[in-house]
């Protein structure tokens, strides 16, 4: 798949390196052995339910669950539940990178904002941002306000962080040979400060993605009246284990999915990185 | 035979900054002249750190002289412009760009010309520096001296009339040096280049440059330079000639005794 090079060759010398190509157990290894251990747990737990060894009210069991989603989805209320945490997260996701990508590009580049806002910042990032809740749906009530502003908290400082430290490692070089190129402040930043900042950027995107998963349960479960964590909150206050589980699962799945979705856009960029081929 | 015109010109160039630790103003460059014509090739040597490549920042225009002066076809330098391109040591090529956009990138900041003109002057380039078929490759799959014929390319994309090279071959290893300074000589022969080279390499020096320019140890002024005048073709004949071990010894001799030490461990 990649292109490697003999140093010690002639300059003038690529080779591609081939190796035999691996049999049928090393390639799919990996997914096989996670199939069977996750196949595994399911049956133990079904058994363990089924053979009266634990209390499904308790512990609930797949089928059980499976069973649950389905009258969940087909009596239609969890629509309205996916749709308000749904449009929670992308606002308070979307205003989070509208934020933290420029704040921590000005707080990069400049020292004199970094020295204005660096405060504010580490003070808010080292606090449990949970504890702010209240305060929260104080200022914005009990509806979408809260909710936005509690995963925007969440998912912001990550962005930041990572957008400035970006910024900061900027290779010296990189920007002495646009300099003699004659590039303008703005091409300088559009040719050399933005490219190289991508991989924090997306790894600060993924870190802000769980922040932001997080704030959606909690600002739910604290004050709202809809929503998924609203949901597992009131499922969890009547001993509706299954209905719990579903919510989890439901949650679960939007991080696995749209971290997989971030890291396939990182993987696009990962052609040219340099450390990964190391 | 005609004199060529002068292309490069300094006069008393003097650059001195106030050094925060010492407390004191640093003389780096003290009344440097030097006069380069076009299709020159001037090599600059000298001890470590006497300020060679504060001299070819300050030809390039990124770093700005305290008194003298620094001409350009008559022209005073004001800053950095599209008429110099520098070859740096490390070859800093962007490594989200393939090696195709990378050569590009310097006529793309000008914007003078259409994307598809850029593409084709560019790609001259890269077949120039013998890198015909790499265009895609990003710099992450080449080699040290591949690199460094892309970053060449890059400064010779933007057609300077003065190509200032910094040292650009001190990171590759020896064999891949000699090769690359053989190639150097053919890409300026073809594009007809006027060229400042800094150096460590005395052999170096002496087998690319028309002229060595001695700098002495800081704050530099310029000993004697050396004329090269080597009427024949250079190849590795001339490297095993007596004239070549001559001129090598005459400049060994100018370079100053007390850094004698730490030089020698360099070549």
């Amino acid at each position: 798949m990649e292109t490697i090079l003999d140093e010690a060759e002639s300059p003038s010398i690529v080779e591609r390196r081939r190796s035999p190509r691996p049999g049928f157990w090393s390639r799919n290894e990996t997914w096989i052995l996670g199939t069977i251990s996750v196949s595994a747990f399911l049956l133990f737990w079904q058994y363990s339910v089924s053979a009266g060894l634990v209390n499904p009210l308790f512990t609930s069991s797949p089928i059980r669950i499976v069973r649950t989603a389905i009258d969940m989805f087909s009596q239609g209320e969890i629509y309205n539940d996916i749709k308000v945490s749904g449009i929670e997260f992308l606002w308070g996701y979307a205003l989070s990178i509208l934020v933290g990508v420029p704040m921590g590009i000005l707080m990069g580049w400049y020292r004199r904002i970094n020295a204005i806002f660096e405060p504010f910042v580490s003070a808010l990032y080292a606090s449990p941002r949970i504890a702010l809740v209240p305060l929260m749906v104080i200022w914005f009530g009990i509806g979408l306000g809260s909710k936005i502003a509690i995963i925007f908290l969440g998912a912001v400082f990550p962005i930041l962080i990572n957008m400035v430290t970006g910024v900061r490692t900027v290779d010296r070089d990189f920007i002495k040979v646009a300099r003699a190129f004659g590039a303008s402040d703005r091409q300088l930043f559009a040719t050399v400060v933005f490219p190289s900042t991508v991989p924090m950027l997306l790894a600060g995107l993924r870190l802000g993605l769980g922040h932001a998963l997080i704030g959606i349960v909690v600002g739910e479960m604290y004050a709202a009246t809809a929503g998924i964590g609203y949901m597992i909150s009131v499922a969890g206050s009547t001993f509706r284990t299954s209905q719990v589980m579903v919510g989890v699962i439901m949650i679960a799945g939007l991080g696995v999915g749209l971290t997989e979705a971030l890291r396939a856009i990182e993987r696009r960029f990962e052609r040219w990185r340099p450390d990964n081929r190391r | 035979m005609d004199q060529p015109p002068v292309k490069l010109e300094a006069i008393d160039v003097h650059l001195d900054y106030y050094n925060e630790r010492m407390k004191r103003r640093l003389v780096v460059l003290d009344k440097i002249n030097m006069t380069v014509s076009k299709g020159e090739v001037v090599c600059i040597v000298g001890p470590s750190g006497c300020g060679k490549s504060s001299f070819l920042n300050a030809v390039g225009g990124l770093l700005p002289i305290t008194d003298g002066q620094l001409r350009l076809n008559g022209r005073q330098i004001r800053g950095p412009g599209p008429d110099r391109a520098i070859v740096f040591q490390h070859d800093s090529l962007f490594p989200w760009r393939s090696v195709l956009h990378n050569v590009m990138y310097g006529l793309s900041l000008q914007g003078k010309h259409s994307k598809h003109e850029i593409q084709e002057r560019s790609r001259y380039f890269v077949n120039l520096v013998g890198l015909d078929g790499f265009e895609d490759h990003y710099p992450s799959e080449l080699s040290g001296g591949m690199r460094q014929r892309v970053n060449i390319a890059r400064a010779l994309a933007v057609d300077p009339e003065v190509l200032l090279l910094d040292e650009p071959f001190a990171a590759l290893d020896s064999q891949t040096r000699e090769f690359m300074q053989l190639e150097l000589l053919k890409i300026l022969a073809r594009a007809q280049k006027t060229a400042v080279f800094i150096t460590h390499q005395i052999d170096e020096a002496v087998f690319i440059a028309n002229k060595v320019a001695v700098f002495s140890a800081r704050p530099a002024k310029i000993k004697e330079v050396v004329a090269i005048d080597y009427s024949g073709e250079r190849t590795l004949d001339f490297k095993h000639s007596t004239e070549f071990l001559h001129l090598q010894q005459k400049i060994w001799r100018l370079i100053d005794v007390v850094t004698i030490g730490t030089e020698a461990e360099m070549i």
